[in-house]
């Protein structure tokens, strides 16, 4: 991330609205009464190495994992650039100081057996799933989804690997992969997303446990979406995924990423890495629900959530589209990207942000045209509640032989509440003449007015809102698979619950 | 059904009712008319609970209960329903998303299982045909770049979806031209019953030409000042309020 911190353009903040009355402030009582609703601990024997960061540490995880020389090489290159870099401070963002070295960066459930079928599976495990809702059996028949469970570091189980094995569709773990498919992972590891990148691209790049890993070969449209539900498990370990989608020439695929963690008084660092690449004319829809525990109302807590997502559309008429529904972590601190190599590709960014009580959120995009006739579209809404803060922060930067490239953005905020803040850090580096950018910004706060419309007509005040917040980001719900869409919806509901008197 | 006690309410601690008395029985159409800033939409907020004012003091009973304990919502679950001046936009929402929770909410306070998607399509095609409202704009969001003939119709189409036991029509005849003036009153006398009443809140006597009022009551400076039956409403239109603030101003 080069991104720095320039004028605050669009500086909103309704703290000095006068027309604000008591509902507002019962608003913010209600949310603050809100507890997080997946705040659970699941009881797995976890194997765990020290607290502590050092080269040893990086040598053991990845003799743990059973790596090759060339990964534990691409490791130690990042350890030592991380070393030499300090924690970035230009974002919106007031973050405590993290001590790198009291965070354990290796935890396995320990394995008895490989599981063949979910009935190998830990119970413990699998109830934990139930209560989020998302039982395996379920996924496996009702939705015809292939889900890579994440738990802790560590793929538990992954279904529908023969179905997509026959497509040559490669779905699976990342450390499946460095054994299975090392030569695919060695050639495309780190060519979206540099471990010199940024100071968490770094650490990832040094320290990343697991994760997924895509390839879908040339012409084939992937038949299912493909989903990872992750989940932090371990108390005080960090999670540090890493994900890694290949679409060759001509193939198309949707992604799904989803999470929820257990409630947690320490803080939890969570460090991950997102490549993908788009070759010619490849799609990729890339969609995530992110709710990490996000503290409790004093701001205690919560996890700490520094994304490096990327996406390199690198042949002609390529496509990436990143949707994001984020509603949990203490700080988010996140900008899925797109660079438009290829003549005529296009990006998309499609994002909700909800932070409420403490909670801190600086997420945007950076859509960066190389080739000709490149398009991108950015749709930003932000929905702040309590005392929290909310930014938006994008780039649109057009290369000097990007001709005809063509920018939307549109980003919106919507208040809760008058302690909370919204802002918006629109970056623009126009470097060709032929360019189109355009840039619309609203700010909006729900009023007693529709409140009272709906509550006249029956509808109680949390319900309006649901209605009014769901309304509002509906132009980015549509945006998600259906499967997702309910759940987000939900998700919106509950982040959002009693945060109206 | 409804039972109005030495209502006052005020708004930022201003009084604006000053005792109100008013009795309400099924099958009744009452008219409530009087100058501006007599009070009269004042009125029927505090009756519907809208939390921008306070009661400082009465009572109103509703079906034996206390109307003034209850929520906004309650009190629309227990059968009020306030066609809104100035009905309220909200962007996003779509008119049936919107009406389903609110017939469902409704339900839940019944007791009943919510409606099914096809029943409840159903029923808003029906209800929509009384108000001639059309499906184009049953699928915008709630009022949103709705005209004001069409906000209006909105409404009475809500409240033929509600089915209230009480409704408020709070100067529904305001910004409307005579066609829409028709399509609303029609559906308006449409639901009318025996068992059930109707406020009408105007300013002019031209919307009682549509919808007949067994009484009308004039509010001034917060007062109900006279009553009497719908002669009293063509006295108005032919001498205007003047008379009467000077009977009350003496």
């Amino acid at each position: 991330m080069d991104m720095k911190k320039e004028n605050d353009s669009t500086h909103k903040t309704l703290s000095d609205n006068p027309n604000d009355t008591g509902t507002s402030e019962k608003i913010i009582q209600e949310v603050t009464s809100s507890d997080y609703k997946y705040g659970f601990v699941t009881d797995i024997e976890t194997d765990i190495i020290p607290t502590g960061l050092n080269e040893e540490v990086v040598r053991l995880i990845s003799a743990k994992k059973g790596e090759p020389d060339w990964l534990l090489d691409f490791r130690l290159k990042a350890f030592a650039h991380w070393k030499t870099l300090e924690m970035p401070h230009w974002a919106h963002l007031d973050i405590p100081d993290i001590d790198y070295q009291a965070i354990s960066y290796y935890a396995a459930p320990k394995k008895k057996e490989s599981p063949k079928s979910l009935n190998d599976i830990d119970p413990e495990l699998r109830s934990t799933f139930n209560k989020l809702g998302i039982s395996l059996e379920e996924q496996m028949k009702l939705s015809g989804i292939a889900v890579d469970a994440v738990m802790d570091s560590v793929s538990v189980k992954t279904t529908f690997k023969e179905k997509l094995a026959e497509l040559g569709v490669i779905f699976c773990s990342f450390s499946e992969a460095v054994k299975d498919y090392p030569n695919l992972v060695r050639q495309y590891l780190g060519s979206v997303v540099s471990y010199r990148d940024n100071f968490f691209a770094a650490l990832n790049s040094a320290v990343f446990s697991d994760g997924s890993f895509v390839y879908i070969p040339k012409g084939v449209r992937c038949p299912m979406e493909l989903s990872t539900y992750f989940r932090i498990n371990a108390a005080n370990t960090g999670q540090f995924e890493r994900t890694l989608i290949v679409a060759d020439d001509d193939s198309y695929v949707s992604y799904l990423e989803g999470c929820t963690a257990p409630m947690r008084d320490e803080n939890q660092l969570h460090a991950a890495i997102v490549e993908i690449r788009a070759h010619e004319r490849a799609e990729v829809k890339y969609s995530t629900v992110q709710n990490w525990y996000p503290g409790d109302k004093e701001g205690r807590g919560g996890i700490y959530n520094f994304v490096t997502k990327r996406g390199l559309c690198k042949g002609d008429h390529s496509k990436i589209s990143w949707t994001q529904v984020e509603t949990g972590s203490a700080i988010t601190w996140k900008y899925p990207s797109c660079i438009l190599a290829g003549d005529n590709s296009t990006g998309e960014f499609y994002s909700v942000a909800v932070t409420n009580n403490r909670q801190q959120a600086d997420t945007g995009t950076k859509m960066i045209h190389l080739g000709k006739n490149t398009r991108s579209t950015i749709v930003s809404k932000g929905i702040s509640a309590g005392y929290s803060q909310n930014s938006y922060r994008g780039l649109v930067r057009v290369s000097p032989d990007a001709d005809n490239a063509r920018n939307y953005t549109q980003c919106d905020s919507l208040l809760l509440s008058d302690h909370c803040g919204a802002h918006t850090f629109p970056y623009m580096d126009i470097k060709n003449d032929t360019a189109v950018v355009e840039h619309e910004a609203t700010t909006s706060k729900i009023n007693e007015d529709q409140i009272f419309y709906c509550n006249q007509r029956g509808i109680s005040t949390e319900e309006a809102v649901g209605l009014i917040v769901n309304g509002y980001a509906k132009e980015v719900m549509n945006k998600l698979p259906m499967e997702f869409a309910v759940e987000a919806q939900k998700l919106l509901q509950i982040t959002l619950e009693g945060s109206v008197g | 059904m409804l039972i109005i006690k030495n209502l006052h309410a005020a708004i930022n601690g201003k009084e604006i009712l000053k005792g109100i008395d008013l009795t309400v029985k099924p099958g009744e159409v009452h008219a409530i008319m009087g100058p501006n800033g007599s009070g009269k939409s004042t009125l029927s907020s505090v009756l519907a609970g809208n939390p921008a004012f306070e009661v400082t003091d009465g009572s109103v009973e509703f079906y034996g209960k206390d109307l003034l304990a209850m929520s906004p919502e309650d009190r629309s679950h227990e059968g009020i329903f306030l066609s809104f001046q100035y009905p309220v936009e909200i962007p996003g929402v779509s008119m049936v998303n919107f009406m389903r929770a609110a017939i469902n909410a409704q339900r839940k306070y019944r007791n009943e299982e919510p409606l099914s998607a096809t029943d409840f399509l159903k029923m808003m095609r029906e209800k929509r045909a009384i108000v001639e409202l059309d499906n184009k704009l049953a699928g915008r969001s709630v009022n949103e770049g709705f005209s004001g003939g069409e906000k209006k119709r909105n409404e009475i189409f809500q409240m033929a979806m509600l089915q209230p036991r009480l409704s408020i029509l709070d100067e529904t005849d305001s910004g409307l031209d005579i066609d829409a003036l028709r399509i609303v009153s029609q559906g308006v006398n449409q639901l009318k019953s025996d068992q059930n009443a109707t406020i009408v809140i105007t300013h002019y006597q031209r919307l009682l030409d549509y919808i007949a009022p067994d009484f009308v009551h004039v509010l001034y400076k917060g007062r109900i000042v006279k009553s009497g039956g719908p002669e009293l409403a063509l006295e108005l239109e032919e001498k205007g309020y003047e008379w009467i603030k000077k009977e009350v101003d003496d």
